[in-house]
C-alpha cells in the first residue's frame, strides 16, 4: 500500500534535518501514528528497511508511538476515548464531535549524533 | 497542517516535547531535535502550489474517491452531458494502466488528462502537478481529478483540490464507511451511487449507510443518485453549481479552502500569525471553513 511512499518521505524529512544539524548520524527516529492517519504501524516498520539502507539513519532505531483515538462533544463537552469508526460522545452519544487525537501522521523528533565520521571511528576503536 | 508555529502539538502529542518527557532526555552525544512535521509534508507543500495555481486560474478542484467500479467515470460523463454547456470541464484520471477512462470522458468531447500511476494505489500532488502541464486551465471552471479506485490510501493525500467527494456504491453494502473510516472522514460529500440497483440489492439500506457516516462524526451531506438511469441527479448538480459560485466568490475574496477534514492543528493554525505566506497564509482567509 501506500506505506512505502510515506516512508520514502520520511527518509528525504530525516535526511534534510540530519544535514541541517550537521549531524553524523541518526540514531532513534520518533513518529506518532493516529489510527485515523490511514497509516498502518507494522506495514510502515516493514518497508522502512527499503528507505533507510544506506543513509545516516540505517541503524536508527524507529520507535512508532501510537496516539489513541479521542473526541470532545460539541454539544456536552465531555471528551472521551473511542475507536476509530465510531467517533460519537461516550457521555451523551451525540455525532457532533470534534477529532482531539487520533489522526496525527507526525515526524517528532530526531535524536542524531553530531559526531563527524572520524569521531565515530575513534569511538569504534 | 502547519510545520513552523507548533500548532502540530495535539493533546495526543504533548507529552513528547514536554521538558519533563522521556523523549527530552538522550544519551550523552546525541541531540534530540522535535520536529513535528507531518510525514507528508514534501506532499503537503506541493498541493499547496496546485491550490495556488487553481485559484490563480479559477478553477474549482474536485477529488473524487472510491472503491474500484463505484461509478466515478459513469458519474463524470453523465455530469458532463448535464453540465457541459453551462461550465467547462475538465479531467485528470488516475489508475494504475489503460487510457480507457480518459477516453470515456474525450467521448464526451471533454479535455482529459490520463495518469497511469503504474503500480502506485494513490495519486499525489506531485502526479497532479505534472499532468498539470499538460493542461490549459484559463479555459476550465471546474476540473475533476479521478482518483484511483481504492478506499484507503488516496485519502492520505492532499492533491490541492478544494473539495473531497467520496462515492459509495449500492453493490459495495451500507457499512462502507465503518469498515473504511479514514476515506469517509475525508468527504466534503459522499454520493450514494447505483441507487436504480436497491430494488435488486434490499438488504442495502440507504439510513443504515448515513448512519454509519454520522457515527465518523461527520456532518457532510449524503446524496442519492443514479448517473446510469439519471434518478436524481438534480441534488448532485445543485451541490456541483452552489460549490461552483462559492468559489468564485473565494476568489474574488482573495481565499482559499482546503477540503473539510483537517488536523487539529490547522484550526489551531488559522488563529496564529501567518508565518507561511506561500501555503498557509491564504487558508487563515477561510480558517473558520475547517
Amino acid at each position: 500500500m501506500h506505506e512505502l511512499s510515506v516512508c520514502i518521505a520520511l527518509m528525504q524529512q530525516v535526511e534534510r534535518i540530519a544535514q541541517e544539524h550537521d549531524a553524523g548520524r541518526v540514531d532513534r527516529i520518533v513518529l506518532q501514528l493516529g489510527p485515523l492517519s490511514g497509516v498502518e504501524a507494522p506495514l510502515l516498520e516493514h518497508a522502512w528497511p527499503l528507505a533507510c539502507t544506506g543513509t545516516l539513519a540505517e541503524a536508527a532505531e524507529l520507535l512508532i508511538e501510537a496516539a489513541p483515538v479521542k473526541v470532545e462533544c460539541t454539544q456536552c463537552g465531555a471528551v472521551s476515548e473511542v475507536v476509530p469508526n465510531r467517533l460519537l460522545c461516550a457521555s451523551c452519544g451525540d455525532f457532533r464531535t470534534r477529532l482531539l487525537s487520533g489522526d496525527e501522521m507526525l515526524l517528532a523528533s530526531l535524536e542524531l549524533s553530531r559526531m563527524k565520521t572520524q569521531a565515530v571511528q575513534q569511538q569504534c576503536v | 497542517m502547519c510545520d513552523t508555529c507548533g500548532c502540530n502539538i495535539t493533546p495526543g502529542n504533548e507529552h513528547l516535547v514536554r521538558g519533563d518527557g522521556r523523549l527530552a532526555k538522550t544519551d550523552e552525544g546525541r541531540e534530540a531535535v522535535t520536529v513535528l512535521q507531518s510525514l507528508l509534508s514534501e506532499n503537503d507543500h506541493q498541493a499547496a502550489h496546485n491550490r495556488t495555481h487553481f485559484d490563480s486560474h479559477g478553477v474549482f478542484a474536485v477529488n473524487l474517491m472510491s472503491s474500484p467500479g463505484a461509478g466515478k467515470t459513469a458519474l463524470l460523463e453523465a455530469t458532463i452531458e448535464s453540465l457541459g454547456d453551462a461550465y467547462r470541464i475538465a479531467v485528470i484520471e488516475g489508475d494504475l494502466e489503460t487510457e480507457n477512462d480518459a477516453e470515456r470522458i474525450r467521448a464526451c468531447g471533454v479535455e482529459a488528462i490520463q495518469i497511469a500511476t503504474g503500480s502506485a494505489c494513490h495519486l499525489d500532488a506531485h502526479m497532479v502537478h505534472t499532468a498539470l502541464h499538460q493542461l490549459d486551465l484559463d479555459p476550465v471552471d471546474i476540473l475533476f481529478i479521478e482518483n484511483v479506485g481504492n478506499l484507503v490510501c488516496p485519502a492520505s493525500f492532499d492533491l490541492g483540490q478544494h473539495r473531497n467527494i467520496t462515492l459509495l456504491s449500492v453493490p459495495e453494502g451500507d457499512d462502507k464507511p465503518a469498515k473504511y473510516p479514514v476515506m469517509f472522514r475525508a468527504a466534503d460529500l459522499v454520493l450514494l451511487t447505483k441507487t436504480d440497483l436497491l430494488p435488486y440489492l434490499s438488504d442495502f439500506r440507504p439510513e443504515r449507510a448515513e448512519r454509519c457516516l454520522r457515527e465518523l462524526a461527520s456532518e457532510s451531506p449524503l446524496l442519492s443518485l443514479s448517473s446510469a438511469s439519471g434518478e436524481a441527479m438534480e441534488d448532485w448538480l445543485t451541490w456541483l453549481r452552489t460549490e461552483v459560485a462559492a468559489q468564485r466568490e473565494r476568489i474574488r475574496q482573495g481565499a482559499t479552502l482546503r477540503p473539510a477534514i483537517q488536523p487539529d492543528g490547522m484550526r489551531l493554525h488559522s488563529a496564529a500569525p501567518a508565518t507561511h505566506a506561500h501555503a498557509h497564509g491564504v487558508v487563515n482567509a477561510t480558517g473558520g471553513e475547517g
